[in-house]
């Protein structure tokens, strides 16, 4: 019924599945056959991936000072109760 | 830091330097996803804090079922609930849902031929790694501020999975969605993220 060739359009909205091992094995091989061929999708996966990674590198500025010292005198008197 | 055993054993101890090192880990992260909630940023403030007085009040009966950053995020998300709730201002599973029902190409259809194949592909980007975003000042602010303008049950799975990095298991239960809303949401999230950061990261200059 599917054709065995995916379109470039299918593959991006493909992409998380098969990132996440969601794809069936049928699908997951029209996928990774597209990828094999298609040098635009390759750098789309590629970029999907680093945005993930990226993500996951985003700076977490710490808690104002007037917070953290709050928190901390909190955590201060949870040991002592 | 180490493990969850270690680092709960440490604040059980009252170790102050394992309590600052976690909030210093996780409390802009965890008002980044109180945000999704909470429209004020003030309330968000609020809530991050409270749950982190829950955490505390929890801490000894916390058996390490799930990992301490899920249990972490359980916490505020019922907090978060709660608040919205009562603030009238509440995104309701529903609302989850519908959202990851709407039709939302993951590329602008106009990049594409009538058969689907590329017809403006993507440019290369020139370097991957993470060390280019700890160089680039600018990328990270673009991608923080991408992240805050996605809508709001996509920024929570993104916050989940890929700043905070929850299984899809935990973001699911967590934000008591199921798994393929999860990963429909993630997908639309992390879509919209590539494209907005497509701009700075193209080695050429796009033509128009």
């Amino acid at each position: 019924m599917t054709s065995a060739m995916l379109a470039c359009r299918e593959v991006t909205e493909l992409v998380t599945d098969y990132v996440e091992g969601r794809l069936s094995r049928w699908d997951r091989l029209r996928f990774q056959l597209h990828i094999g061929m298609c040098r635009h999708c390759r750098e789309y996966l590629r970029q999907m991936r680093a945005t993930q990674r990226f993500l996951g590198h985003l700076p977490a500025p710490p808690p104002p000072p007037d917070v953290e010292a709050e928190l901390v005198e909190r955590f201060k008197n949870w040991k002592r109760a | 830091m180490g493990s969850d055993d270690d680092i709960v054993t440490r604040l059980r101890d009252g170790d102050e330097a394992a309590f600052r090192d976690l909030l210093a880990r996780h409390h802009d992260h965890l008002l980044r996803f109180a945000r999704t909630f909470v429209k004020s940023p003030a309330t968000a403030e609020e809530v991050v804090q409270e749950t982190w007085l829950a955490v505390l009040q929890g801490l000894d009966g916390f058996a390490g079922r799930s990992s301490l950053k899920s249990w972490i995020y359980a916490i505020l998300a019922n907090r978060a609930r709660t608040r919205a709730v009562r603030d009238a201002r509440t995104l309701l599973f529903s609302e989850m849902t519908a959202e990851a029902e709407d039709d939302e190409p993951a590329v602008d259809p106009s990049r594409f031929n009538a058969a689907g194949y590329w017809d403006q592909p993507p440019r290369p980007w020139d370097d991957l790694t993470p060390e280019r975003l700890a160089a680039s000042a600018q990328i990270r602010v673009r991608l923080a501020a991408a992240l805050e303008e996605l809508p709001e049950a996509q920024r929570a799975v993104v916050v989940l999975r890929d700043v905070e990095g929850c299984s899809s298991d935990e973001a699911c239960n967590i934000l008591g969605i199921s798994e393929t809303n999860q990963r429909v949401l993630l997908h639309r999230g992390r879509s919209r993220l590539r494209a907005m950061l497509e701009p700075l990261m193209e080695t050429g200059r796009r033509e128009r």
